[in-house]
């Protein structure tokens, strides 16, 4: 009897023993991938860092808006910012890789998923960076348009127009990655007609005395400040 | 061909009649020996012009003014497109006049209606018996008239130029067949601008080659056309074009020092000083909220100190308002350089200097509401010497890294 639990005793630690035996190639295999990773991901940091600054990115972000939102949010500039995503998506991949060697069942589907996603998530983001772009170039470009005509509220224009853009930017992010599909879109299209409706009723019938007065006073003010004025500049 | 006056249209019937008849009766009367053409380069008018271009016989005219022609007289039209583009249709005249191997060529505006025959010869003569490269014209202005021209681009040109050429933006003006050449090969058309300010890229070429400047009085300056007097696009054509040709141009203007005077045919300057009726109080409103408005935009193209400066006299009263000299200069340069450095997109940046440029033109006006055309020159020429001490500014904005 004692012999036997020795014997069952030994079979099973030979077993642990060969199944580490087993393992450990692998764990070490894991690691080695997962070092390697950090030094390609650090590289890739360093020279997608150099790229960015000689290309004045950073500018860019400023113009665009970016810094300003990453300055509020108490976060990198966005160059560094790149970067570091660059950096942990790559050697998140690493590790993933190494991880798939490990032969733990479920597990590679999950890491398939997450290589498939990438692609998404890097598109949402470019999606969310040239809607910021373009929301300060259109609103800037209002603004502009509408001091030099002398309009009244410029401010409030630009401001609506940075708003519409970078709300369309991020739904369409949004639904690039698939998160809340359908609730996204539908809340968009009930507060964008909403917004719509709201306005064309304000302005069809709460305000139709006022946007007559704002309309003649507009321009018969205009017509009277072009006769007052004989100015030309050339 | 010894001279050929080219004529730029777009649906200009109601005035290009009897300009064309103008310029017929000038090269009759005092060119009656050289051959002579006269080119129209039409933007695909949609009404008449190119019939009363083609309808402006010579016969009438001997008939009007006892003119014979001793050779014939030439006049082509052609059409260039479908839209207008002055760059275009100042090429089509350019290559026409290389092709006949013309002297000197003058480009004259349709809707100059006050053009006389005396105007032909002030220009062409220079060119044709004195071997000018480039003419540019002066007029008699009120001493409000061309406010841009007279704050902002003859003494800015002048400053880094070096050359005291009065009217650098001139839709008359008179050139040799050399740099009519020359413009030809330097591809000034293609600055990516949409053609905006052609007849200042002239002008600054010509500086840039080293080519022989004049200037010529023609006399009153009449604006027909509503659209001189918007100013964003007056900017465009202008400022626009002056800070764009600062990049390809920085030997030039970096090392240059003492301003050059330029021969000048008849008065120098002629401005008259009758009542107008100017909204000076519009101007200044127009500065205030423009100054608050764009705060967020100026503060990307201004240094902190002088965007300080231009919010602090924003406050003050109409009465107390003053944009100094200095003030304006340095605002101009910043813009110059921020226009360079590319700060925000270079068309906002020209819009933006607008309501800055309002702010000047009230000071000007309050300044100069009792004074006369020399008080005036005078002013213009304080301006124009501040520009020039303040060179240096420029300079170290442009070579500064961010």
């Amino acid at each position: 009897m004692w012999e036997m639990i020795v014997g069952e005793l030994n079979h099973a630690m030979q077993e642990l023993a060969r199944n580490f035996a087993h393992l450990l190639p692998r764990l070490l295999a894991t690691l080695i991938i997962a070092l390697l990773g950090w030094v390609i991901a650090y590289a890739l940091k360093v020279v997608v860092r150099g790229i960015l600054r000689i290309a004045k990115f950073d500018k860019l972000s400023d113009n665009a808006g970016a810094t300003h939102i990453l300055n509020k949010l108490a976060l990198p500039s966005s160059s560094e910012l790149l970067s570091r995503v660059v950096f942990w998506v790559v050697w998140l991949g690493f590790i993933l890789l190494g991880v798939q060697l490990l032969g733990i069942v479920g597990l590679q589907e999950h890491i398939s998923r997450f290589f498939l996603y990438l692609p998404r998530l890097f598109v949402a983001l470019f999606i969310v960076f040239f809607g910021l772009v373009a929301a300060n170039f259109f609103s800037r470009a209002a603004l502009l348009a509408a001091v030099n005509a002398d309009s009244p509220s410029p401010g409030l224009l630009a401001t609506l127009i940075r708003t519409i853009i970078v709300i369309f930017a991020v739904t369409m992010a949004f639904e690039q990655l698939g998160l809340a599909e359908r609730t996204i879109l539908v809340a968009f299209a009930i507060a964008f007609g909403a917004l719509m409706l709201g306005l064309a009723i304000a302005f069809g019938m709460g305000g139709r005395d006022l946007a007559k007065q704002f309309l003649e006073r507009r321009f018969l003010k205009e017509k009277e400040d072009q006769k007052q004025d004989e100015l030309s500049p050339l | 061909m010894d001279l050929l006056v080219g004529v730029p249209t777009h649906n200009n019937a109601k005035t290009v009649g009897e300009t064309v008849q103008a310029i017929r009766a000038g090269l009759l009367k005092y060119f009656p020996r050289e051959r002579v053409v006269i080119v129209n380069a039409d933007g695909g008018s949609k009404d008449s012009t190119r019939e009363v271009i083609a309808a402006a016989s010579i016969n009438d005219l001997q008939r009007s003014s006892e003119l014979y022609a001793l050779r014939t007289l030439h006049c082509i039209s052609t059409i260039y497109g479908d839209d207008p583009a002055t760059e275009v249709a100042l090429r089509t005249i350019l290559a026409a006049a290389e092709l006949l191997r013309a002297k000197a060529c003058a480009i004259v505006s349709p809707e100059s209606t006050n053009i006389t025959p005396e105007w032909i010869e002030r220009l062409l003569r220079p060119v044709y018996g004195e071997d000018f490269d480039l003419v540019t014209p002066l007029y008699r202005r009120h001493k409000f008239d061309g406010l841009l021209l007279r704050n902002l681009v003859y003494p800015m040109t002048r400053a880094l130029y070096a050359k005291r050429l009065r009217e650098p933006y001139a839709v008359e003006f008179a050139f040799s067949g050399r740099l009519g050449s020359h413009l030809l090969e330097q591809q000034v058309w293609d600055h990516g601008a949409g053609g905006v300010g052609t007849e200042m890229r002239v002008t600054l070429a010509a500086m840039a080659g080293g080519f022989r400047l004049g200037q010529t009085f023609l006399g009153t300056k009449q604006h027909l056309d509503r659209s001189s007097a918007d100013l964003v696009p007056a900017m465009r054509q202008t400022v626009g074009t002056l800070f764009s040709s600062l990049e390809s141009n920085f030997q030039l203007w970096s090392t240059n020092h003492a301003t050059e005077p330029i021969p000048t045919f008849g008065a120098e300057h002629d401005l008259t000083v009758e009542p107008i009726r100017v909204n000076r109080r519009r101007l200044y409103q127009q500065f205030g909220s423009g100054v608050a408005e764009l705060e967020p935009v100026l503060k990307s193209i201004l240094s902190p100190q002088t965007l300080a400066e231009v919010q602090g006299i924003a406050k003050l009263t109409e009465d107390d308002f003053r944009y100094s000299h200095e003030l304006w200069v340095k605002t101009a340069y910043e813009f110059a350089a921020s226009y360079f450095k590319s700060v925000i997109n270079r068309d906002h940046i020209i819009q933006a200097l607008a309501p800055l440029y309002r702010g000047k033109v009230y000071t000007f006006l309050l300044e100069n509401r009792d004074a006369s055309g020399e008080e005036v020159e005078a002013n213009v020429e304080a301006l124009c010497l501040t520009f020039e001490r303040l060179k240096p500014y420029l300079l170290d904005l442009w070579n500064a890294r961010e």
